[in-house]
């Protein structure tokens, strides 16, 4: 680390897990706010003025994230939390990329 | 994809700029990129990631970009999708037990006005009578229940309370005998604990916690005056008198052959002596090792209650103990403020609760007929019984309290950054309070935010001068280890 200087043990623990493994400390937190799709507005289930997909705010592919994440939806997309954390490692912009998310055979 | 700075406080000790995470407990200390970086993220719009670097100047760009990747590791900036734990799920398989709190009588030969166990704030149901005293069946039950349900940890406690915990001396003597002899069979080491008011402490008892390595805490309220305000017997005469000779007789045998520390307890109430003075008496001239300050839990309306000044006047006596701790810390000697000593111990481990301490997590306490309730603070009271010592820990109930007083589910915990020590603070307190254990303390926060600030600053300054200090909260026993999640087949 160039910039932060761990002090407590907690921080050395996560900078020697990024050093490690870089990418893999992922720090888990409660959200700010209460989360979950009841309580976040996530538009894409519907469609714009005109018909389409392209005129909303956020890209639709935002959610398969929203199950993915926050929700875990097991029937729709495989859990983040325990049984397929690496599953969106090929899909660095879920834009792009979302048809390279493969299928999972639990 | 837009990030924002995660809730955090950054604060100041020896011109140097720390921060302190509020996702994962770290503590770092920040230079100025990384502060640059840290604000802009702190803005309502945040930053949008990797775009915002186009409008940093070129030669700052690299180093912005690594600074903006180390808050990110770090848990001080994350991305609007990062994945969201709520509540954790509980695990299937239920959490060992570590510490008993056996409440072997409920009798008091005191009568403090304060006392949550008999005053006016006491949860005990007067309509029906209860056993004054723990049998040693009941105990014996417990302990078995405590070993059966301790799964790997080779550490337990067994902590006796009361009313006056001596008055029941037999069935703490039965109840180390047994433990002593399950700890040989089983190979696992049981410390014992208790918490008396002194009045009984005499030479074959003190003997008895010397030879059994108690761990002996002492409610005391300060030098005598302030003491025999509430802590009185029910005569309505002090008690101070009584106990300073015995306290003094405990401390030396202690001392002198090698038992543990012994703490002192202070209550505090409405008018309460100046901090620094009570700390003097208690620790100078009366020779406990530490010192801890408790505020009396009550509803407001008490006279005795804290009003909102009397918080004020507590920080301040807090900040002027806190200031001799520091001093002493960076000369490497040991103060026996514990109220710091401990909240810095939760600051350099770098502590995160989803609950705000081991009650029916690691504890539980037992009352004198062998119900089963989250601490001892609940025991004698019907609210959030979970079983009894015969039939066991109903693990639905447990489940049901532990969903409820997760952090998670206090929704003004999620914007402060105090939330990793103090989880939203004592569920006894909330239920006197607010009727609700799984409330968060609001009363508190102004107090805890102020408390944590505090303590992060004298962190920061002991580090900076002394780090070598900060080796002794490293030797503290390791939680338990933690059951393993179960992933369905």
């Amino acid at each position: 680390m160039n910039h932060l200087r761990p002090i407590n043990r907690k921080a050395a623990a996560l900078a020697q897990a990024r050093l490690d493994q870089p990418g893999a400390a992922r720090v888990l937190m409660l959200v700010d706010t209460p989360y979950g799709c009841s309580t976040v507005f996530a538009p894409g289930w519907e469609v714009d003025s005109s018909g389409g997909t392209y005129g909303l705010c956020q890209p639709i592919e935002r959610d398969l994230y929203d199950c993915y994440h926050s929700c875990y939806w097991p029937a729709q997309v495989p859990d983040s939390l325990t049984n397929f954390p690496s599953w969106t490692k090929t899909c660095g912009s879920p834009v792009q990329d979302w048809s390279q998310v493969d299928l999972v055979f639990p | 994809m837009i990030y924002r700075a995660a809730i955090h406080r950054t604060f100041e000790a020896g011109g140097q700029t720390f921060a302190y995470s509020a996702a994962s407990g770290a503590v770092v200390a920040l230079d100025e990129t990384s502060q640059t970086v840290l604000k802009r993220c702190a803005t309502p719009d945040g930053v949008d990631h990797p775009r915002w670097l186009d409008w940093a100047p070129e030669e700052a760009r690299h180093t912005q970009r690594e600074a903006f990747e180390e808050l990110v590791g770090m848990g001080l900036v994350r991305s609007e999708f990062e994945p969201a734990l709520t509540a954790d799920p509980l695990p299937e398989s239920a959490f060992p037990l570590q510490t008993l709190v056996l409440n072997v009588t409920n009798k008091c030969n005191l009568s403090c006005s304060y006392c949550y166990e008999f005053g006016q704030d006491r949860l005990s149901d007067s309509t029906r009578a209860r056993a004054p005293r723990m049998s040693d069946e009941t105990a014996r039950a417990s302990l078995d229940m405590l070993f059966e349900r301790s799964g790997r940890s080779r550490d337990l406690t067994v902590t006796f309370f009361g009313g006056e915990t001596l008055l029941n001396l037999d069935t703490i003597r039965a109840s180390v005998d047994y433990s002593e002899r399950r700890g040989r069979e089983t190979g696992k080491r049981v410390s014992f604990a208790l918490t008396t008011n002194a009045t009984l402490l005499d030479e074959a008892t003190i003997a008895f916690l010397v030879e059994h390595r108690f761990g002996v805490n002492i409610s005391i309220d300060g030098a005598q005056s302030d003491h025999d305000r509430h802590r009185t017997f029910k005569s309505g005469k002090g008690s101070y008198a009584v106990v300073l000779p015995r306290i003094r007789a405990l401390l030396a045998a202690m001392r002198g052959r090698g038992g543990r520390p012994v703490g002192a307890r202070v209550t505090l109430t409405r008018g309460m002596a100046d901090l620094a003075e009570t700390y003097r008496h208690l620790h100078d001239e009366v020779g406990f090792e530490s010192v801890g300050f408790a505020p009396v839990t009550s509803s407001s309306e008490r006279e005795f209650a804290l009003p909102a000044e009397e918080m004020d006047r507590l920080l301040r006596g807090f900040t002027a103990l806190a200031e001799e701790y520091v001093a002493a810390a960076i000369e490497d000697r040991q103060h026996g403020f514990s109220n710091l000593h401990d909240l810095l111990g939760e600051l350099h481990r770098g502590v995160s609760k989803a609950h705000p301490c081991g009650a029916a997590l690691g504890l539980v306490g037992v009352s004198t007929e062998g119900q089963i309730s989250p601490c001892h603070r609940f025991v004698e009271s019907d609210a959030h019984v979970m079983g009894d010592v015969k039939t066991g820990i109903d693990e639905k109930l447990r489940a049901e309290f532990l969903r409820a007083g997760h952090v998670a589910q206090k929704i003004p915990c999620h914007s402060c950054f105090a939330r990793p020590h103090c989880a939203g603070g004592c569920y006894h307190e909330a239920h006197v309070r607010y009727g609700d254990a799984g409330s968060p303390n609001l009363h508190a926060c102004d107090w805890i935010r102020a408390w944590t600030a505090l303590g992060l600053e004298c962190y920061a300054r002991i580090w900076l001068a002394n780090p070598g200090y900060l080796d002794r909260f490293e030797e503290r026993p390791k939680l338990a280890v933690r059951p393993s999640l179960e992933t369905p087949a």
